[in-house]
């Protein structure tokens, strides 16, 4: 009785997932398939080759410096980096002093100590990066409707982030004749900018690197743009997971005594078992 | 509840007889997973996965607990806190990593034990209780792995939990009143974080005691094995101790192994970067899925795209979803051949390999895929196969299927090597199990003729 319920229950179940497949057979059969501009266009990012990449990747703080000099001066008029402190600026290689005196150069919301209102102040080492705007409406006038995200988490906001935002930085191009000769709906809205990178291809971003030497780095390397946008990827990866090298370095001795303990524990089984059929 | 060949307990010092007349917790232990039970001698790998899939709940359990004396349950502050633990907590990050990938490798471990139970029929006589106890851990592992999703309080934790809530809107008239009030809101907000993390905190200890169940009904019958004949005599089993701790021992170093490779190296590749974006009620994601243990069900859930007569397709597809797993409740008495293990049931084995575990294959794939064709058609094929599985195929297998001979006892088996069922000598002309001289207690089930 059970099994007869339950064929009945099947058959149920069958019918109307036949009666579905069916509708939706007929109907991916008889209308047409447009492909979309991003189904065609679209790019998977270029590595970046960065060195905290892979199961030994790791930060060069060197990098990392020219990075946060990127991002300052570039990216932080639009961008900001809520979880990051200047205390973190530590671990970029900054001795405590040079540290201060990096906070010192931002202004912070604070409060003016005498009336209480609201006021800036030069930043302190336990403070946060400040936001470039004081809301989302500011954000949204400021830059043609579209808000710039945080970049704090950036790196693993996004499908292979760190690729992600160097590949973006250096992928904008004119639109190809070919997208336009393909779809002619498809062409840029003014005020956007095309970039093969991004999902939907046009991006409200302005390109933020446009020419080589835009920010002078200060241990002498040259800064090419795509020099530039590997060393602020670096960073905002470092900006994104502080933990990542520690991860990496902390993780080796773990799984290779875990390697060890497992040939361990199979000696040990078949030791204990040596005498059991089994 | 043991058999009479089990070693007995004897305390060795004046403390453990003072602590065994007292409180025999030490008895309790040894008669458990200690040299007092005794397992049958053929276990293959495939029987590590029960201790494993309790290694993780206490895993889950430990770093859960640490995780919550640093986490805020607040929608204002949850995602803040995430990253507070990530970035400023003393090996938050490992925590962290180690809590939500343990709950990926929870999963993996469990879905290997159901269908190692799935394949050797577990759930038959005498263990139907066993079964059923695991269905509902099973159970209360989704919900619980669902609300423990939504607190990081991302854009996936944000949209999965209106998602996932807004299936009890397709319940006739009290769908929405109900939906609204499971949320305390319209729209997943702080009343449903803090309800989410009360319930994500409580459940675990309902889950572990529902494994003490669990293992307690496991220890009437005793274990299982890959014959599927039960224990006949002393020769049959050895002591869970030192035999399978030595064995379960191995099995979990080599689980650790890989665990530990993710949480160190690849914390983040059984996620989705969404979560890494702040929960955004104005912003919906371009694909809402949920996290990858839930993909089958997701395209059951999603196939069915057609209204039918009364039943709008949204309810069906609710409907099916819940009932692609408590179809697992009825098996017991759906799959009715005498023979237990796989290995002796060529037909079963056919329809196990080459139907539910591919159909498996492809529902995962679809649900992890964007509800866009062939994806949808795909995932209904399979939802059929899947359904026509439990509740057509095996019912009627077990009726015409010729099961092979199946060997006398587990010592038989494991002289005559004989586990691989293939080369397995007939022991009768006429493909029923021979008649035993030493009928054992637990056989009754066993030994009923097909379609009885």
């Amino acid at each position: 009785m059970a099994r007869f319920i339950a064929i009945l229950v099947g058959l149920f179940f069958g019918v109307i997932l036949l009666w579905s497949f069916g509708v939706g057979l007929y109907t991916w059969a008889t209308e047409e398939h447009e492909t979309t501009a991003e189904h065609v266009f679209y790019e998977h990012p270029r590595d970046a080759k960065l060195p905290s990449a892979g199961v030994f990747g790791t930060f060069d703080v060197q990098q990392l410096q020219r990075g946060y000099k990127v991002y300052k001066e570039v990216c932080a008029a639009c961008h900001a980096l809520r979880h990051v402190a200047f205390r973190d600026l530590a671990q970029l290689g900054y001795s405590e002093a040079q540290v201060k005196a990096e906070a010192a150069t931002w202004q912070v919301p604070g409060v003016d100590p005498n009336t209480g209102e609201a006021a800036s102040r030069p930043g302190l080492a336990t403070d946060y990066f400040p936001s470039p705007y004081p809301n989302d409406i500011a954000a949204r006038a400021a830059n043609n409707n579209a808000v710039p995200p945080d970049l704090s988490l950036i790196t693993k906001a996004r499908h292979d982030g760190s690729n992600y935002v160097y590949s973006l930085i250096t992928g904008y191009q004119d639109q190809p004749a070919a997208l336009l000769a393909q779809f002619p709906d498809a062409k840029t809205p003014n005020g956007l900018h095309y970039n093969p990178y991004f999902p939907n291809l046009n991006i409200a971003m302005a390109p933020p690197l446009t020419s080589d030497g835009q920010v002078t780095f200060d241990d002498g390397s040259s800064s090419t743009v795509a020099s530039m946008s590997r060393d602020v990827a670096a960073f905002l990866t470092w900006a994104a997971e502080p933990t990542l090298a520690k991860r990496h370095q902390a993780g080796w001795p773990v799984v290779l005594f875990l390697i060890i303990a497992s040939i361990l524990a199979y000696l040990a089984y078949q030791n204990v078992w040596r005498n059991q059929k089994h | 509840m043991s058999f009479p060949w089990a070693q007995q307990y004897q305390p060795k010092s004046g403390f453990t007889r003072w602590i065994d007349e007292k409180l025999p917790l030490p008895r309790l232990v040894y008669n458990a997973v200690g040299a007092g039970y005794p397992v049958p001698r053929n276990l293959n790998y495939f029987w590590n996965f029960g201790v494993l899939a309790g290694f993780c709940l206490v895993l889950q359990i430990i770093t859960g607990v640490v995780l919550a004396m640093h986490y805020a349950p607040n929608a204002l502050v949850a995602f803040d806190s995430v990253e507070h633990i990530m970035r400023d907590v003393n090996w938050g990050w490992m925590l962290r990593y180690a809590h939500a990938n343990g709950a990926s490798f929870f999963f993996v471990v469990i879905y290997i034990h159901i269908f190692r139970g799935l394949f050797f029929s577990s759930y038959k006589a005498p263990r139907e209780m066993i079964w059923l106890l695991g269905v509902v851990i099973f159970l209360l592992m989704m919900a619980t792995a669902f609300m423990g999703y939504v607190l990081p309080w991302g854009q996936m934790s944000f949209w999965g939990a209106k998602v996932i809530t807004g299936l009890f809107s397709a319940i006739p008239l009290v769908g929405e009143p109900l939906q609204i009030w499971l949320l305390g809101g319209f729209a997943p907000d702080n009343a449903a974080l803090n309800r989410f993390f009360s319930l994500h905190f409580m459940m675990p200890f309902i889950i572990a005691g529902v494994v003490i169940l669990h293992i307690w009904a496991l220890h009437i019958p005793g274990s299982s094995n890959p014959t599927g004949v039960e224990i006949k005599d002393e020769s049959d089993t050895i002591p869970f101790h030192p035999y399978y701790t030595a064995k379960d021992g191995f099995g979990l170093a080599v689980f650790l192994v890989l665990y530990t490779s993710f949480v160190f190296f690849l914390p983040n590749y059984l996620g989705h970067p969404d979560n890494y974006i702040p929960a955004n009620p104005l912003s919906t994601p371009a694909h809402i899925v949920p996290e990858w243990y839930f993909w089958p069900f997701y395209a059951i859930l999603r196939a069915f795209t057609q209204d039918f007569l009364f039943l709008p397709a949204k309810l069906m597809g609710v409907i099916a979803m819940f009932a692609a797993i408590l179809v697992w409740f009825f098996l017991p008495w759906l799959d009715k051949s005498p023979v237990r293990s796989g290995l002796y049931r060529p037909l079963f084995r056919k329809f196990f390999w080459f139907g539910l575990i591919p159909t498996m294959g492809v529902l995962f794939y679809c649900g992890g895929a964007p509800a866009e064709e062939p994806y949808v058609m795909l995932s209904q094929i399979a939802a059929l196969y899947y359904f026509a599985h439990f509740l057509i195929v095996l019912p009627i297998v077990s009726i015409i299927e010729k099961p092979k001979p199946l060997p006398h006892s587990i010592t038989d088996a494991v002289l005559n090597h004989r586990t691989g069922a293939d080369d397995a000598v007939p022991l009768s002309t006429t493909g029923e199990r021979p008649t035993d001289s030493r009928p054992g207690p637990d056989d009754a089930g066993l030994y009923r003729p097909a379609g009885a």
